[in-house]
């Protein structure tokens, strides 16, 4: 076995492999660039090399640089996580020049299923099934009708150059792959100046699942169950589980007997995922086979019980695999949602900054659940600009599906990130959608469901009523508490009552509380009766309570009056008043956002660099108005809309914070 | 005897009722409470005496005599807030569109003067029209009444004025002299002389929420402390003030039950300072993880953002923080900044509130604008309120401590407590290269050599241990510490006692 290994990678990735390093006895060796240099990886390595300024061209997929840091520390094999240079050919021989191992598949592996007409090819040699289709040059419209009845409509039809949906038709009949052709051969024609078609298998309701197999170097290898990773957004990957809620059994075999043959016909050895396309019939298609550890590996991990970094070390280090096919026992459902820095109320907008807090929940692991979180950040970092935005994987595991995503749904309500946009509503909320929660998925799920993309969500009323009830009986801890201040008039303290308005989601609820030693009962109008029983004290922003005789967890902050509330992808204002504080707040306006529309709003906390129009300039979309300078990274702004500057509000030099109005149109 | 307490109780309706319901109805429809209703929201439920209910104007002037409802337009007493004792005033715009009159102004002064001989805060609730024209002089008179005791009061109870309606004309001198003023958005403001006279006189057209509205006082003219988004909002902000607040300048501040522990530990704080010297971070949150709960009010958030005010409590004992904020002209002091963290500073003084200063400012801003602005007396205020107090104060050094504005900032000289410093303080006259490009002006020339010696300038001065070596600083500590060892510093100085020589009263520089 290795003594040392060094891991080419950094964040989430970095710390996975070092964990697993250090459980097996070998020591590690850290890289990283400028932005890193108080990253969390390079902490828990037991050696760490810097390797460049911070763009990862300039460091991580500096081969050179990764070799320097290897002779210097004399690490005998390299895990290149995922991303960066783990499929990266040159690397591999690189690393074999030096007879330093590479822990992954050998080097023609990585070839030959790094491009994608080989890929097929070999797929189909290997009898894997691939979407048909047809590559050859088609004459015309008669041609492009028999061949759409040998592929079985509906087809896709698309140009060989196109690209962002031009020259692309999708037919269901002959009519269709008839006029389809003509249309699309046209638009080919007149977009790209190149009128070739080509005709394959229209995939409806898409499903993207994947297999992950392990092979060692003699000639062992087994299938290791399938991933769902269907929740995508802009081919992105959200969420995660093991296993699929739509395959059967022979489905599963099929495809997994499929991965590994594919994977043994290439000579594979490491750790490797076969994607498939499945449609709506459970005909599955081959996709591409990644090289490599996938991000979602966890949730593979959870239901087998086998550690995959362990099991690549093993394999790199000329081990034979340890267990046969089957020996693998699928075991309970997990899920993975990925933790990205974006603001899922700005269109998802990246987010750099400082995490002002950053508290992921407990990690457990119980015969009923299991929450893991893999992550490469800690609170007090930061969240830099030259890196992918995703900041942990939490994962949860339990028997079956409906409890563990009960579990991720508490544990994203215990996951607390300040300081910078994180998707942590969005991850809750498709924990909450039926669609999600039946299990009836497609790669176009949130294309779908958010076609606005995402604003925030409403609770059920029974969820709300909860909610009510927690706020109560926190609202009173902090009242008698405040009425407990030194200085009171002897005799004429202030009694907190038991009776409560509680304004939440639009909604007043009168309530009567009862408290004792435990806790308390909060009674509804109406009569419905709720327990809440916890050790919230004020200030704590994470409230862990027993309402209803069921867990609640929210993250709660002092608001006038009342509480910020925010769980289950919902943000909420919640105000405790007295049945007389309720009424006069009845009289209060409700006060209209103001029209932003006609307004240039900062996106972001910045310095105005510069301010490229005046007063009455007229100005056309697209134009640049102004030049905000937000984490050393210049962002210009550009007019929306055709409009007429009535003032302007800032100067270069000026701070703004975010939404602060920097001009304003006529 | 039934008839003559219904009798009271019939005329006890009467005043309840103010100008009557139609105007209450007008007040509500333009979205503010009524004078009573404030009240009841300001005070614990049920705490409020009332004085003088019955109290109706004198005047006979232009048919004034016809209509002489109870209490004149104001309601005045003492209540509760969390059972602490406070007085109160609050105008009432139904009658007589809450205009002063001699008597309005007598029952002010009225509660004036017992809160000052009973020691306890007195809270205003502002929504008048103005003078009442019809008494004239008699009304200008009432107000100077009410002046004076703003002035005999100042510093000896804590007065807090909202803003919860018109302001205007000499009413402004009385909140303007009182320790704050917060405003409720949208329907309150305050000036000197309305749009129309602005009009007549400088041509200038400004609407009324332009000229006075609670976006100029809190942004452009700093005249107001804050505001809120309604009159309910406002009225459980003050509440939270008031918790803050002692009673008297004879008393403590107020302490309260906490729920964190004074020792707690902040790693995130050893990567607050980035690497890069002339980046910017967020002091606000170091004050939100040195405080209780992470409990902070601020006063004057909107204005002279270089520079932040505000109460925390430590061990729930109220301190008042002055922090540079590095995210706003580098954290630099200026005319503002000086003014606004001046007031503050005095403020506490006078109230005995400890003061925790966090510094990490890089100098004064340099301009024609500030020079032609009187920045030398402006910064001279903070430097004087900073070096005439004697409550106890502790500064932490987080990052550059440069020049004048390093003296100015609560330094050990000025009769600093507890003077620490972060690893990553530099306190120095200047910045390296400025120092560099005085000291060694011959070899400007000479890139290689400049940068060199601005290397050895820093290695030099850019920490804190050469302030350490001559006891300007107590004690370096540690980032994550700092609550722990502020707390302690806070508590080991519960028996501070200092004097400052007899005076009448000083000259700070105004």
């Amino acid at each position: 076995m290795f003594q040392k290994i060094l891991i080419a990678n950094r964040g989430e990735i970095a710390c996975r492999v070092i964990r697993t390093a250090r459980k097996m006895g070998i020591a590690t060796v850290a890289v990283y660039s400028d932005a890193d240099r108080n990253a969390l990886h390079v902490q828990m390595a037991d050696e760490a090399v810097h390797i460049g300024p911070p763009p990862a061209s300039q460091s991580y997929i500096v081969i050179d640089n990764i070799m320097r840091a290897i002779r210097e520390t004399g690490a005998q094999a390299v895990h290149p996580g995922y991303g960066f240079l783990s499929e990266n050919p040159a690397f591999a021989e690189a690393l074999a020049a030096e007879g330093v191992v590479f822990i992954g598949p050998p080097r023609g592996a990585i070839e030959a299923m790094g491009d994608k007409i080989t890929s097929k090819k070999l797929a189909q040699e290997a009898g894997v099934n691939t979407v048909p289709g047809y590559m050859g040059l088609i004459a015309d419209a008669d041609e492009a009708v028999r061949i759409s009845r040998q592929i079985g409509y509906p087809v896709m039809i698309k140009a060989s150059a196109g690209g962002g949906g031009k020259g692309m038709r999708i037919a269901f009949n002959d009519e269709g792959a008839r006029e389809g052709f003509q249309s699309s051969r046209n638009e080919a024609a007149s977009s790209f100046g190149d009128d070739r078609i080509f005709i394959e298998k229209f995939i409806t309701q898409p499903r993207h699942i994947e297999i992950q197999v392990l092979c060692d170097s003699h000639g062992n290898g087994v299938w290791l169950g399938e991933r769902e990773c269907s929740i995508q957004r802009r081919n992105q990957k959200v969420i995660e589980e093991a296993p699929s809620p739509f395959l059967d059994e022979d489905t599963r075999r099929a495809m997994g007997e499929q991965a590994l043959a594919l994977a043994q016909a290439v000579g594979y050895s490491s750790a490797g995922t076969v994607e498939f396309i499945v449609d709506g019939e459970r005909n599955f298609y081959f996709l591409e086979m990644n090289t490599r550890l996938q991000v979602e590996h966890p949730v593979t991990e959870l239901i087998t019980g086998i550690d995959l970094v362990e099991q690549m070390i093993r394999i790199a280090a000329g081990e034979t695999l340890p267990f046969a096919q089957e020996d693998i026992r699928l075991n309970g459902w997990a899920i993975e949602s990925r933790v990205y820095a974006e603001d899922p109320y700005r269109n998802f907008l990246p987010s750099t900054g400082r995490l002002s807090r950053y508290r992921p929940p407990a990690e457990v692991a119980t015969e009923a659940y299991v929450v893991r979180n893999d992550t490469g950040v800690y609170e007090g970092g930061e969240i830099s600009m030259f890196y992918d935005p995703m900041i942990a994987k939490l994962c949860t595991w339990a028997p079956d599906r409906a409890h563990a995503i009960e579990a991720m749904r508490t544990a994203l309500d215990a996951f607390e990130i300040e300081g910078i946009g994180h998707n942590l509503p969005f991850l809750s909320a498709v924990m909450d959608h039926p669609r999600f929660v039946a299990g009836e998925i497609t790669t176009a799920f949130i294309e779908e469901e958010y076609p606005e993309g995402f604003s925030g969500v409403d609770l059920p009323e029974e969820l709300l009523r909860r909610v009510v009830a927690a706020c109560v009986a926190m609202y009173r801890v902090a009242e008698i508490r405040r009425a407990r201040i030194s200085g009171r008039m002897d005799n004429h303290e202030r009694k907190v009552g038991t009776e409560w308005v509680v304004s939440a989601q639009g909604e007043d609820f009168p309530v009567t509380i009862e408290a004792d030693p435990d806790g308390a009962t909060i009674r509804f109008e109406g009569g419905r009766r709720m327990r809440v029983e916890s050790d919230w004290t004020p200030g704590k922003p994470l409230a862990i309570l027993d309402v209803d005789e069921r867990p609640l967890v929210m993250k709660v902050s002092r608001i006038p009056g009342g509480f910020r509330v925010r769980l289950r992808g919902a943000d909420l204002k919640v105000h405790v008043r007295t049945p007389r504080q309720a009424e006069l707040a009845a009289l209060m306006p409700e006060k209209q956002p103001p029209d932003t529309s006609k307004l240039l709003l900062c996106p972001m906390p910045g310095l105005i660099v510069k301010v490229d129009v005046a007063e009455g300039d007229e100005v056309q979309e697209g134009q640049p108005l102004c030049t905000v300078e937000a984490m050393k990274m210049e962002n210009i702004l550009r007019a929306e809309r055709r409009g007429v500057v009535a003032k302007i509000n800032a100067a270069p030099g000026d701070s703004l914070g975010v939404d602060e109005v920097i001009m304003e149109f006529e | 005897m039934k008839d003559i307490l219904q009798e009271l109780e019939r005329r006890r309706e009467a005043a309840r009722l103010g100008g009557g319901q139609k105007r209450i109805d007008a007040q509500h429809a333009k979205g503010k409470l009524t004078a009573r209703e404030r009240i009841e929201l300001l005070l614990d439920e049920g705490s409020f005496e009332e004085f003088d209910m019955f109290v109706t104007h004198r005047c006979t002037d232009f048919g004034m005599e016809k209509s002489r409802p109870s209490g004149d337009g104001v309601v005045t007493g003492w209540g509760t807030i969390n059972g602490r004792m406070v007085y109160v005033f609050s105008q009432d715009f139904t009658v007589f569109g809450g205009s002063l009159s001699e008597t309005h102004a007598q029952k002010i002064c009225k509660i004036m003067d017992m809160a000052v001989q009973n020691g306890a805060p007195v809270i205003g609730l502002n929504d008048s029209g103005g003078a009442r024209i019809q008494e004239g002089v008699a009304s200008l008179a009432g107000y100077a009444e009410v002046f004076q005791r703003n002035i005999m009061a100042s510093g000896v109870v804590p007065q807090i004025s909202v803003i919860m309606g018109p302001c205007a004309g000499g009413a402004v001198y009385s909140p303007a002299m009182t320790d704050f003023i917060f405003m409720v958005k949208d329907t309150s403001y305050m000036f000197v002389t309305g749009p129309d006279v602005v009009k007549t006189v400088t041509n200038e057209v400004v609407t009324a929420e332009e000229l006075g509205g609670a976006a100029t006082h809190t942004k452009k003219s700093s005249v107001a402390d804050g505001a809120f988004e309604n009159d309910v909002e406002a009225l459980a902000e003050i509440r939270r003030l008031v918790d803050f607040l002692p009673l008297n300048n004879r008393e403590k501040p107020p302490v309260r039950p906490f729920f964190d522990d004074p020792e707690r530990i902040e790693p995130s704080l050893d990567t607050l300072v980035p690497d890069n010297p002339n980046q910017p971070y967020d002091m606000k949150e170091l004050i939100l993880k040195v405080a209780d709960e992470g409990d902070f009010f601020e006063i004057q958030a909107e204005f002279a953002k270089n520079i932040i005010t505000g109460f925390i409590r430590l061990e729930g004992r109220t301190v008042g923080v002055v922090g540079n904020q590095p995210m706003v002209l580098a954290g630099c002091l200026d005319i503002d900044s000086s003014r606004k963290a001046a007031r503050f500073v005095r403020f506490c003084d006078a109230f005995e509130i400890p003061i925790l200063t966090f510094v990490d400012v890089p100098g004064f801003l340099p301009g024609t604008a500030q020079e032609y602005g009187g920045v030398i007396k402006h910064g001279a205020k903070l430097l004087f309120a900073y070096g005439e107090a004697t409550v106890p104060k502790v500064t932490v050094i987080t990052r550059k401590a440069y020049g004048g504005a390093y003296d100015v900032m609560a330094s050990k000289h000025l009769r600093g407590d507890f003077n620490y410093a972060w690893p990553s303080a530099e306190i120095a006259v200047m910045g390296a290269k400025g120092a560099v490009e005085i000291l060694y002006r011959s070899e400007l020339d000479d890139a290689e050599k400049i940068a060199a010696r601005t290397k050895e300038y820093e290695e030099r001065f850019a920490n804190p241990f050469v302030a350490a070596e001559r006891g300007f600083i107590d004690e370096v500590i540690m980032p994550h510490s700092t609550r722990k060892r502020v707390c302690r510093a806070f508590a080991s100085l519960r028996g501070k006692s200092l004097q400052n020589p007899w005076k009448k009263h000083d000259n700070i520089p105004l």
